[in-house]
């Protein structure tokens, strides 16, 4: 107890005198780890759609090169930067720039290091994620924008991306959430983020642990607000269940309009759905009034038992 | 009648797989051809090659008298004006049922919206999903989707349509909304050809089957001599296995 007390005296202290810093930080890592999200998905889904041309044996033997080179320029690109560390990445690219020049160019603007090094980090992984979601979504739906005449470009713009986007937002939330922690690396080439302000004021005061629980807190509360914007972004993207019913002829649908397609009309065709969801409320009320019933011969019995024990007591 | 698409000497293998073995047909415009066979006799690949989302291994498309397999391109050209209905039925599921009668026609065809628009609700009225337009693909029961995909491919003013077993991955009493508009099409004079395992349709519907058996046309001919006086005992068994149900 006196220890948690000492906690709480630490941190506020720490908050009083430190606070703008650590807000400072947390503004840092935010503006690092959305921008880091946003060209990494850019450059993912380029990646995602360069590799996934299709080609036959029957196009050009030119075109079919490059198809295949620009493949494995892809997977190479994705192999390194998946396969090494992003603090090593970022040490790497730093001091490499000066290195290869003799000095004659460094890099200015830190930010513009960090935001590089963990772009191309997260569009290695999205490059993944894309080529995935676009290939899990169903060939019937490729084969469908073919049909009608659609080529690849088309297919892809309004029938494939548009549905592979969906599948792969969870991708990118997680992405997000792992750039937030992950941009803390970024203090190895000096960028002031959220844990590089941990380490100014621990310098300065030597109270490592309180120190450390704000930036747990910090850290945790910045996840957990972009966890939960992501999954309002998913369900509006998901788009309502319910639709209206267009009255297309005055004289066949007289009563209104119906937007509970769970339920069904008395004027829908059978629709399976609608029947099974109906039978399930049947079979819940059912089992409703079935719980109720064996509720009240409980009770029945448990008054009968009441009274056979008050009769033999009093036959005794 | 006039000569819509011959096919000729066609052929098509996966692997050392041969599906196809040196197919011949015609159609003629208004012509409604059924297609029928066991499974795995090629019935799916011929359509799926006719529309070119197979490549066949060898032989000659001739769709309006132009060999299209000899044409370098082009293919979305030929497929915007053959149009095509899948067992599956394959709509656009980020799109609602009016968003997917219309999308081909802008995007392919270039119209100017409002005339699509005008276009989609037309055939959609006619297979009777036009109250529905705002719903999406997985709000609609099997019938209603594959009602949809045929207003779809409608919208497109194909010179041929071709259905890959549109009733077979429906509830049995969905099938029947489904024939009732095909009916509808074939009395309308559409050039149809139909892969189908409904047996009644073809002998009623069509004035033209085809029977297919591992890979190669069997027998073919008008409903009446196929389904009444088939030439081969082959023929007779698989009607005979197909009545009996």
């Amino acid at each position: 107890m006196d220890k948690l007390l000492l906690l709480a005296t630490d941190v506020s202290t720490l908050w009083g005198k430190y606070s703008s810093m650590y807000f400072n930080g947390i503004k840092n890592t935010l503006l690092l780890a959305i921008i880091g999200t946003v060209i990494g998905c850019l450059i993912g889904f380029v990646c995602g759609i360069l590799q996934t041309i299709p080609y036959t044996k029957n196009d050009h033997i030119v075109k079919r090169f490059i198809i295949k080179l620009v493949r494995v320029i892809v997977r190479i690109y994705v192999e390194v930067f998946r396969g090494t560390p992003m603090i090593l990445q970022a040490v790497f690219i730093y001091f490499g720039l000066p290195y290869f020049t003799g000095n004659a160019m460094q890099w200015s603007n830190i930010w513009v290091v960090s935001i590089l090094v963990v772009s191309i980090n997260t569009g290695a992984y999205m490059a993944e994620s894309v080529r995935g979601g676009i290939i899990s979504v169903d060939p019937g739906q490729t084969e469908g924008a073919k049909a009608i005449g659609m080529n690849h470009v088309q297919t892809m713009v309004h029938v494939i991306l548009p549905q592979a986007i969906r599948n792969i937002i969870p991708q990118i939330g997680n992405n997000f959430i792992i750039n937030i922690k992950d941009s803390s690396v970024m203090f190895i080439i000096g960028f002031t983020e959220f844990f590089a302000t941990h380490k100014g004021v621990v310098g300065a005061t030597y109270k490592y642990f309180p120190s450390a629980a704000i930036e747990m807190v910090g850290y945790l509360c910045m996840t957990l607000i972009a966890s939960f914007l992501l999954r309002l972004l998913e369900k509006k993207m998901d788009g309502s269940d319910s639709y209206e019913l267009v009255q297309a002829d005055s004289l066949t649908m007289t009563a209104g309009n119906y937007n509970h397609p769970g339920r069904g009309t008395p004027f829908d065709e059978r629709n399976p759905e609608a029947v099974k969801s109906i039978l399930r409320e049947e079979l819940r009320r059912q089992a409703e009034r079935d719980e109720a019933i064996r509720q009240g011969e409980r009770a029945e019995t448990r008054r009968q038992n009441a009274a056979g024990d008050h009769d033999q007591r009093g036959g005794r | 009648m006039k000569e819509i698409l011959r096919v000729n000497h066609l052929s098509k293998s996966f692997g050392k797989h041969e599906v196809l073995k040196d197919i011949d047909f015609t159609v003629s415009k208004g012509d409604v051809t059924s297609i029928i066979g066991a499974s795995g006799s090629g019935k799916s690949t011929l359509l799926r090659c006719i529309n070119l989302l197979e490549i066949p291994t060898s032989g000659e498309i001739h769709f309006q008298g132009e060999n299209i397999l000899s044409r370098k391109g082009g293919a979305a050209a030929y497929r915007s004006k053959v149009g095509m209905v899948f067992q599956s039925f394959n709509l656009f599921n980020n799109m609602t049922v009016l968003e997917n009668c219309i999308v081909g026609q802008t995007k392919v065809l270039k119209k100017p919206r409002e005339e699509a628009r005008e276009q989609a609700m037309k055939y959609l009225t006619k297979v009777g999903m036009a109250p529905y337009i705002n719903a999406r693909p997985r709000q609609l029961s099997g019938g209603q989707k594959q009602r949809v995909a045929i207003a779809r491919a409608l919208a497109m003013d194909p010179e041929v349509l071709l259905f890959d077993e549109p009733t077979s991955a429906l509830d049995p009493e969905m099938v029947g909304e489904v024939l009732s508009v095909m009916r509808d099409l074939a009395a309308d004079g559409l050039t149809m050809l139909v892969v189908t395992h409904e047996m009644a349709f073809a002998r009623d519907v069509s004035n033209h089957v085809v029977f297919m058996r591992d890979g190669v046309i069997w027998e073919e001919g008008s409903p009446e001599q196929i389904f009444t006086a088939p030439q081969r005992d082959e023929t007779k068994e698989f009607l005979s296995r197909f009545m009996e149900r």
